[in-house]
């Protein structure tokens, strides 16, 4: 792992790599767009000249060497080509999160002193004007999107496209300059600086150098064999560094085409249209997806939901086996005799699907002769007649007809039928959901990683894939575990530093290059993955001295579809208790069925039936929790419903929607003390922030239950 | 102010251009009732003009005047400086006026697109031989249409129901579909019935915000009808005030809160 020379192939620097691109897929798709209901297409040779029209313009401007650029906007091509204009003139883009208020925007604005920004519309111009008066050094705005923008001042203000116009005008002055400013980068220049989402305190400026982002993207392209015909779908915030690895860093290594949603509403629509091959999405995402299937499918006719059943349990075992998609280790058009197989399997497929519907439609039909009103109940489907074949033929051809019936439908009303290899990070995702899509035969896998690594610290290789570990440490990275169980980490992707703040950087990076994640966890000595316990300053112990991990706890509540979130609280207390926050989608769709009328969340969240339900689950939950004889001590004991779901907007979750849990104790303390103090009801009244920056109080009294609490099994063995 | 001609520009930084279209001496009578009594006011080009006025005021006899769709009993409609005869609500569209309605008024089983492209009809003109085989300028004509439509989508942020039937959206959604579907014709004159009637603050506000925007964009002149005072005083230039048929007042949003005569016809009076 050589700390310092060159790239083996002279292409250090994102730019560098485009102009690759240019050169080998020069006429291949690189970019689209949803736009005016057409998917507008960009080519390398198309998006190269925009991209250099850009930096020109930006030139022209008087961009200097070194100087950090702010982009602000959702997903659209023009912002993405931006960063590497803002590249190509040896300056550094700074990505932000979009939906940040104002005031959040103002402090990353200023702590990376930028003098240009580029931003999506009109609603991220307008947050800039606002901070302008009190950040002086802003001098240039730039912006994509032309509506509303007429009546401003443009003295300092310009249309991305007007810049373009320019840079293209002015090429013959400018064109040595660009080339001069694109040779001078290297290996160990800054590519990008991201700021951290910040779970705790204020965001960091992660600095990651071209060496960071190329060699980890180049790892990773070739650990799950991307090539360049991947499609993918960018709808990640731009400022998350998943997102700029994603639709930068592996593109530009791969040469793939980055695809826009037309807008965040139509996400699920453009991924359907687009069927992307490579996919990346939080467990948050997944879990929605499952929750609107499950939703249609109580909808969904007897028969259909009889097969939807049978099929799904059926493929909890087989789906891994039976349904992945091939690993493709090299590219070739498949033979003549592949396809007279593929043709084979799936006209036997349909054959036993037809026969499948006419069989169970018959007994249906008996079944609701007999039962008219709870047919549901009764009705068992069947899978197709296959006693003619031996035992591993069945279930292949169990599995083939569940493919045109269910599966295959299934994944495609999703937009997930494409899918060779797809990724979810960032949180823990429930192994019920997890084992959904795997053994739909989507091939789902884990990571971990975090801003400072670019991304990649561990991965499931293909094959090894389950849902309680992370995988094994990516190509390129080494993995240690502290004495205290802290994982620590050394890779070519480790970060430069936090930008205007060596303390941190010097906590954080030892001299050595071993980077702290501040997570606990350990590897399992038999298989040699990962798995992430908690935070660790969240470990905590509890006033006895047993161990407490509320993540741990969290996580499992989590898992049923009716909780969005829950903070457990217990560190340094006798006794566990949580807030929850339920799931509107879910439990909304529960009460239309049971007839229970609520007009908000608030009022949905305080009814007695929903309460009868969190408690089930909690107790539930307590059950499993006790089953692990470390974590025994932090089964929950009080409980309330929150009574606002938690926002980013009021700082009560970060923007990647992780739960700031000192915040909240802080700003609900008289909740927190509710629940330890046995209190049966508390009021209370909060302040809220409303997406356009307003404020607002909601005042609402609040139910306490208590939950039961199952014995430990392994009898009270904790150390202290 | 409302006395001059003369084209201005407002606060805002909009123009306000000539007269566009002047009523003269309306009357509308439904046999022996008298819907309208002799109003005369003018519409300038750009503007946005409010009529309000209490229940049953003669507000959306006024619009449906406006729209041709009532023919008045005297008095006579001048548009772009030409007198108007009486004629059908289709020519009257084909001039360059377009309508929403109070109750919503869309084919609901057809999906935003198909409704908002049936605003593109007075902007279609193949045959239906040419429509039915899809060939020649039936399909650059579609072509063009769609095109026009989906900018409005756009403008509209509708993208997500775009293929969604609109029996199936919330009413705040319908209403923009609604405004859409006006918006395609392209129009001059825009007329609107009570844009806000139902809606939940958030949704009056998008709604407010898309006014505006039409307004300030295409240059579109605005008649609207609207209840929300609130939202009246804030987007309006001059505001009709109309009372049992009669026009009781008429000017800046300002002037018309001060007129007494308004505060008597929507707040009432003591009189001891």
């Amino acid at each position: 792992m050589a700390l310092h020379g060159a790239s083996t192939d002279e292409l250090c620097s994102i730019p560098a790599l485009l102009a690759r691109n240019v050169r080998l897929y020069g006429d291949k798709p690189a970019y689209r767009e949803k736009e005016f209901g057409i998917w507008q297409c960009w080519t390398w040779g198309q998006a190269n000249d925009e991209i250099r029209a850009i930096a020109m313009g930006m030139l022209a401007l008087g961009l200097e060497r070194g100087e950090h650029v702010a982009v602000i906007g959702r997903n659209r091509p023009a912002h993405y080509w931006a960063m590497v204009a803002v590249q190509m003139c040896g300056a550094i883009p700074v990505p932000l999160y979009q939906d940040a208020v104002a005031e959040e925007m103002a402090y990353v604005l200023d702590h990376c002193g930028a003098r240009f920004v580029v931003c999506g519309d009109q609603e991220q111009v307008d947050k800039v004007i606002e901070v302008q008066d009190r950040i002086h050094h802003i001098e240039h705005v730039l912006y994509n999107d032309k509506r509303g923008m007429r009546k401003y001042d443009h003295t300092h203000l310009n249309w991305l496209k007007d810049i373009e116009e320019e840079g293209r005008a002015a090429h013959a002055r400018l064109e040595p300059e660009l080339e001069a400013r694109i040779a001078e980068l290297t290996w160990e220049s800054t590519c990008v600086m991201l700021y951290t989402s910040g779970t705790t305190g204020k965001p960091k400026g992660v600095v990651l150098s071209n060496r960071n982002i190329i060699e980890t993207a180049k790892a990773s392209v070739e650990f799950d064999h991307l090539g360049q015909d991947e499609e993918v779908l960018a709808y990640l915030p731009m400022a998350w560094v998943g997102d700029f690895i994603f639709s930068i860093g592996q593109a530009m290594v791969a040469g793939f085409c980055v695809n826009c949603p037309e807008s965040p509403d139509t996400m699920m629509t453009d991924l359907r249209e687009i069927g992307p091959t490579y996919f990346f999405a939080p467990p948050r995402i997944f879990e929605t997806m499952l929750t609107n299937v499950m939703i249609r499918m109580e909808d969904a006719g007897d028969l259909k939901h009889a097969l939807f059943k049978h099929f799904m349990e059926f493929a909890k075992d087989t789906g891994e086996e039976y349904g992945m998609p091939r690993y493709r280790t090299k590219r070739s058009r498949p033979t003549l005799r592949r396809r007279l197989r593929w043709m084979y399997r799936y006209a036997m497929g349909i054959g036993f699907a037809i026969e499948t519907i006419v069989e169970n439609a018959v007994r249906g039909f008996f079944v609701r002769l007999r039962h008219p009103l709870e047919a549901r109940k009764y009705f068992r489907a069947r899978g197709p007649l296959l006693n003619l074949y031996p035992q591993p033929l069945r279930d292949y051809f169990n599995y083939r007809t569940g493919e045109v019936l269910v599966y295959g439908p299934l994944k495609n009303t999703l937009g997930l039928s494409r899918i060779r290899v797809a990724y979810t990070a960032g949180e823990a995702i429930g192994p019920e959901i997890f084992d959904f899509y795997r053994s739909l035969g989507i091939n789902l896998k884990q990571l971990y990683g975090q801003t400072e690594a670019s991304v990649f610290i561990t991965q499931q290789p293909d094959g090894q894939v389950r849902s309680d570990t992370v995988g094994v440490p990516s190509p390129g990275v080494e993995v240690k575990i502290a004495e205290n169980g802290e994982v620590f980490y050394r890779s070519p992707g480790t970060f430069v530093e936090y930008y205007k703040n060596a303390e941190s950087t010097a906590s954080t990076k030892d001299p050595e290059g071993w980077v702290a994640t501040g997570d606990a966890g350990f590897f399992e000595e038999a298989t040699g993955h990962l798995r992430i316990i908690d935070r660790a300053k969240d470990v905590g112990k509890m006033a006895d001295g047993r161990l407490f991990a509320p993540k741990y706890v969290e996580n499992k509540l989590k898992f049923y579809p009716d909780i969005l979130e829950a903070v457990v609280f217990g560190a340094g207390r006798d006794r566990c208790t949580a807030f929850i926050n339920i799931d509107l989608t879910a439990v909304g769709n529960w009460a239309e069925r049971n007839n229970i009328a609520y007009a908000s969340y608030q009022e949905l969240a305080g009814h007695p039936r929903v309460l009868d339900t969190i408690q089930a689950h909690v107790e539930e939950v307590n059950r499993s929790v006790a089953d692990d004889p470390m974590l025994s001590g932090c089964q929950i004991h009080r409980f309330l419903i929150l009574h606002k779901e938690l926002d980013a907007d009021d700082g009560e979750l970060t923007r990647t929607r992780k739960v700031r849990r000192n915040i909240i104790a802080e700003k609900f303390a008289d909740l927190v003390t509710a629940l330890y103090d046995g209190s049966d009801s508390i009021y209370t009244e909060t302040e809220v922030t409303y997406e356009d920056g307003r404020k607002g109080r909601i005042k609402a009294t609040l139910q306490i239950r208590d939950a039961a609490v199952a014995p430990a099994k392994a009898s009270g063995q904790v150390a202290a | 102010m409302k006395d001059t001609v003369e084209p201005y520009v407002t606060e805002d930084g909009r123009t306000i251009g000539g007269v566009l279209m002047e009523l003269k001496h309306i009357t509308l009578k439904f046999g022996g009732v008298v819907a309208i009594k002799d109003i005369s006011f003018d519409i300038r080009e750009g503007e946005i003009r409010a009529i309000i006025g209490p229940n049953g005021a003669g507000k959306s006899s006024m619009l449906n005047v406006i729209s041709g769709f009532y023919t008045p009993t005297e008095g006579e409609v001048w548009f772009e400086g030409k007198k108007r005869p009486q004629m059908r609500p289709y020519k009257v569209a084909q001039q360059g006026i377009a309508r929403t309605f109070q109750n919503i008024a869309l084919f609901s089983g057809m999906s935003t697109l198909d409704n908002i492209m049936t605003g593109r009809i007075t902007h279609m003109s193949a045959g239906l031989f040419s429509q039915a085989a899809w060939w020649g300028k039936a399909e650059r004509e579609e072509t063009a249409n769609r095109e026009a439509v989906e900018k409005i989508i756009d403008f509209l942020e509708i993208q997500h129901i775009r293929k969604t039937p609109v029996g199936r959206l919330p009413y705040g959604l319908q209403k923009r579909v609604e405004l859409g579907r006006a918006l395609a014709a392209e129009p001059r004159l825009l007329l609107l019935d009570e844009p806000m009637a139902g809606m939940n603050v958030e949704e009056k506000e998008d709604m407010s915000r898309f006014i505006l925007d039409v307004n300030d964009e295409f240059g579109t002149t605005i008649v609207l009808i609207e209840h929300d005072m609130g939202v009246v005083m804030d987007l309006s230039d001059r505001v009709v005030v109309m009372d049992y048929g009669k026009k009781i007042g008429d000017g800046p949003p300002e002037e018309v809160r001060a007129n007494p005569d308004v505060i008597e016809a929507y707040l009432g009076v003591s009189h001891d």
